[in-house]
C-alpha cells in the first residue's frame, strides 16, 4: 500500500490539499458526483483512495452521494463527499438525516456563485446561510472556512475530528478561490497527526441504548455489524433508537441534537485575531476573503486607521460572545464576504445596535478587493 | 412477553423486535406476510445475522426496519439503495438487505435502483408492490396499474405502469423474481437464494393494501388474494420482457433471472485497487 500521508513539501491546489487531508484523518470511503469546482476532490480521491485501502464511488447524483457517505460511516468506515452549489442543494435531505441520526462524515462545498447553475467556474461564499439552515428543521452544524490550500489540508483533519468526537456531518465550506489556488503546502510525518475517533460502546450488547449519551454528553457509537443489533432511524426516536412520534420526545431529542454542540462552543470554536488588540475597527471575515481582509488591514494602518481582523475559523457555531465583547470595545464592524451580507447579519445581531456593523460583499464572481474594505474604514473613521 | 395480553411465542421472536409490536401495518395488509418470509429466508439461508442490515426508505414497508431485531437503519424517501451502497461498499462482509415499497423504490427511489442494479452492487432488495402509496392514505404510484383509482387518480390512473422485472433485468440485475404473498413458500425460497446470490438480486412481492388501494377498485381483502390465486401463472425463466402484471389477463410469478455476473467490488478490486492494498477500509 501507498502512504496514506503524502509526507513533504508540495506545490498543492486547495482542492487537492482537501483531499489529502482528508485521507490523513483516515477517510477511507468517498462517494461524489462531478460538479465545478469540486471536481478535483472526487478525481484525487479515485486516484489515491484504492491505494490506501479505501474504496471511491462516483454516485448518480448529490443525493445518493451523501446517502452513500451516511452508509459508510455507519459501516465504521470514515467518509466524505465533495460538492459545489447546486450538488450542495440537492445533499441536504440527507444532511438531515445525518444529523438527527448522529452519523459522523465531512460535507465540503467549494463554493462557486448562484442562484441556481450560476457562474460554475467563479467563486462566491453565498451557501454561508444554507450551511446553517439548509435541511428542515431545527438543528446545530459545524462548519469550517478555510483561506489557503494549507488550511483546507489541516482543517480536513479537524473536520474529520469534529464529526467523531460530535457524532455529526460537519460541513467545511471553501470556495472556487481557494479550491483552484496552488501554494505551498507541507504534509507532516504521518505520526505527528493524531485524529479522533467515535466513541465505541462498552458493556453487554444486548442492553446498549444506541443514543443515549455518555457523561460528556455524546451517545457511544456502534457500527453495523459489530453484534450491537441497533436501530437507526430518521424519524424522531428515543435514548434506544425507536420512533416516538410526541412532542415531548421531540423536545427531548431536538435538545439533545443542540445542547451537544451549544455546551461545547469553547471546544469547538476557532477564531483568529490580527491586530486586532488596540483595534478601532474590527473586520470579520473568514475562507477567500480573509487574504483580502488582511491585505486592508495593513494598509490602513499605514493610512492611520486603527484596523483589526477577526477570523472565523469555524463560522457555525457563530462566536456570539467573542462579537458582543468586541463590540464592546470597537467603534464598528465590517464584515468581508463575497455575497450580499449572510456573517454580516450575525455581526449585525450580535453588535446589538451598540457600534454600526457595515458590509463589504458583492455577488460573486471575484475576490474583494482590499482596496473596497480600506475605503469602507476610510468612511467609517 | 408482551403487554399486550396472552400473546403467544412466535416463531420469529428471536429476530423481532417484540416491544414494538404492534406493529403500524393494518389489518389485510401483506406487508407482514412479505417481512416474515424475508425473516425467515434470513435464518433458513445460514448467513450470519449479526453481520446481517436491514435498510428501509419511507412508507409502510419502510418501517420494516424497525421490526427487525438485528442493525437496521431506516432512512430517508427513496434513498434506501444509495444508504445500502455505500454501507457495502464500506464493509463487505455485512449482507446488505432493502426492505422497502414500491413508491419508496421506484418513484422517488428509481434511479437510485437502475445504477444500483447496474453497477451490481452485492444487495438484496425485497420490494413489496401495493400497488400505491399505503402511508399516505392511497394516492397513485410508478406502479398502480393503468386506469386504477386511487385519491390522486379519482376517474383512473391515465399513466402506466413499471414492469419492474424488466426493468430490474434490463438495468443489469443478477437476480431477478417475483411472487404475491399467497407464494410464501416460494417467496421465502427466493429471498433465500437471493440472499445467496452474489450481486444484485431484486424480489417484487405482489401485496393487498385493502384500506388504501382495494377499497377504491373493487378489491376487498380477501379478493386481491383470490385474484393473486387465480390469476397468476408461473413461469420460471420467463423473458422478463414478457412477464406481465394485469388483474384481468394475468400475473405472471417467477424466477426469471439468476446469473452470476462480477460485482461492482470485484471489479473495483480488479480494476482499480493494486495487489499489494487489499486490505481494505479500516473501520474505525
Amino acid at each position: 500500500m501507498k502512504p496514506a500521508v503524502l509526507t513533504g513539501e508540495h506545490f498543492i491546489t486547495g482542492d487537492v490539499a482537501c483531499a489529502e487531508g482528508a485521507l490523513a484523518a483516515g477517510c477511507r470511503f468517498f462517494a461524489g458526483y462531478p460538479i465545478t469546482p469540486a471536481t478535483e476532490i472526487a478525481e484525487h480521491m479515485a486516484v489515491r483512495l484504492p491505494d490506501v485501502g479505501g474504496t471511491y464511488i462516483q454516485m448518480e447524483d448529490e443525493i445518493a452521494s451523501m446517502a452513500a457517505i451516511l452508509g459508510a460511516s455507519c459501516a465504521g468506515v470514515k467518509s466524505m463527499t465533495a460538492t459545489s452549489g447546486p450538488g450542495f442543494s440537492l445533499m441536504m435531505e440527507n444532511l438531515g438525516l445525518g444529523i438527527c441520526t448522529e452519523t459522523p462524515c465531512v460535507v465540503v462545498n467549494v463554493q462557486r456563485a448562484g442562484p441556481s447553475t450560476g457562474l460554475p467556474t467563479l467563486g462566491a461564499q453565498g451557501d454561508m446561510m444554507q450551511a446553517r439552515w439548509g435541511s428542515h428543521g431545527h438543528y446545530e452544524i459545524i462548519t469550517l472556512a478555510p483561506s489557503s490550500p494549507q488550511d483546507l489540508f489541516y482543517l480536513t483533519i479537524t473536520a474529520f475530528d469534529l464529526s467523531e468526537i460530535y457524532r455529526l456531518p460537519v460541513l467545511i465550506m471553501t470556495d472556487e478561490g481557494i479550491g483552484h489556488l496552488s501554494e505551498r503546502g507541507i504534509c507532516p510525518v504521518a505520526s505527528a497527526i493524531k485524529v479522533q475517533t467515535r466513541i465505541k460502546p462498552k458493556g453487554r450488547k444486548d442492553r446498549f441504548k444506541p443514543f443515549l449519551p455518555g457523561p460528556k454528553g455524546i451517545a457511544p457509537m456502534a457500527n453495523a455489524g459489530e453484534g450491537y443489533g441497533i436501530h437507526v432511524t430518521g424519524l424522531t426516536h428515543d435514548e434506544r433508537g425507536y420512533p416516538v412520534m410526541t412532542a415531548e420526545a421531540q423536545a427531548e431529542m431536538v435538545a439533545h441534537l443542540t445542547n451537544k454542540i451549544r455546551n461545547n462552543l469553547d471546544n469547538i470554536i476557532r477564531t483568529e485575531s490580527y491586530r486586532l488588540e488596540d483595534a478601532e475597527f474590527a473586520i470579520v471575515s473568514y475562507g477567500v476573503s480573509t487574504r483580502s481582509s488582511l491585505a486592508a488591514v495593513d494598509e490602513a494602518r499605514q493610512q492611520g486607521i486603527k484596523a483589526g481582523l477577526l477570523r472565523l475559523v469555524t463560522v457555525w457555531p457563530f462566536p456570539e460572545e467573542l462579537i458582543r465583547e468586541l463590540s464592546c470595545k470597537v467603534k464598528a464592524f465590517v464584515t468581508v464576504e463575497i455575497n450580499l451580507g449572510q456573517i454580516h447579519l450575525e455581526v449585525q445581531r450580535c453588535a446589538a445596535g451598540r457600534v454600526p456593523a457595515m458590509l463589504v460583499g458583492h455577488a460573486g464572481g471575484t475576490v474583494i478587493p482590499p482596496d473596497h474594505i480600506v475605503e469602507a474604514l476610510r468612511n467609517l473613521n | 412477553m408482551s403487554k399486550h395480553g396472552s400473546r403467544s411465542e412466535h416463531p420469529l421472536d428471536d429476530l423481532l423486535r417484540t416491544d414494538r409490536i404492534p406493529h403500524i401495518w393494518c389489518p389485510g395488509c401483506g406487508i407482514g406476510t412479505a417481512f416474515s418470509s424475508t425473516l425467515i429466508a434470513m435464518k433458513t439461508s445460514g448467513i450470519d445475522l449479526q453481520k446481517t442490515v436491514m435498510v428501509s426508505g419511507i412508507g409502510c414497508s419502510g418501517r420494516g426496519a424497525g421490526y427487525i431485531k438485528l442493525d437496521s437503519y431506516h432512512t430517508t424517501h427513496g434513498r434506501a439503495i444509495p444508504f445500502a451502497t455505500g454501507m457495502k461498499l464500506a464493509n463487505p462482509e455485512l449482507n446488505v438487505v432493502v426492505f422497502s415499497g414500491d413508491g419508496d423504490l421506484f418513484a422517488i427511489g428509481g434511479n437510485h435502483f437502475i445504477h444500483a442494479a447496474r453497477r451490481n452492487v452485492d444487495l438484496t432488495v425485497v420490494c413489496v408492490n401495493n400497488f400505491n402509496y399505503g402511508m399516505t392514505g392511497g394516492q397513485a404510484a410508478a406502479t398502480t396499474p393503468c386506469m386504477a383509482r386511487t385519491t390522486t387518480t379519482p376517474t383512473g390512473n391515465p399513466e402506466h405502469p413499471f414492469n419492474l422485472p424488466f426493468l430490474a433485468f434490463a438495468a443489469g440485475a443478477s437476480y431477478v423474481a417475483r411472487w404475491t404473498i399467497l407464494h410464501t413458500r416460494d417467496l421465502t425460497k427466493a429471498v433465500e437464494e437471493a440472499l445467496l446470490r452474489r450481486g444484485f438480486s431484486f424480489i417484487e412481492v405482489l401485496a393487498p393494501c385493502p384500506t388504501s388501494y382495494g377499497r377504491r377498485n373493487k378489491q376487498k381483502p380477501l379478493d386481491t388474494l383470490k385474484l393473486f390465486q387465480d390469476r397468476t401463472i408461473t413461469r420460471h425463466g420467463c423473458s422478463p420482457a414478457d412477464v406481465q402484471l394485469d388483474f384481468e389477463r394475468g400475473i405472471t410469478l417467477g424466477k426469471f433471472i439468476d446469473q452470476e455476473r462480477a460485482t461492482y467490488m470485484d471489479m473495483y478490486d480488479k480494476t482499480c485497487r493494486p495487489q499489494s492494498s487489499m486490505d481494505r477500509n479500516r473501520a474505525v
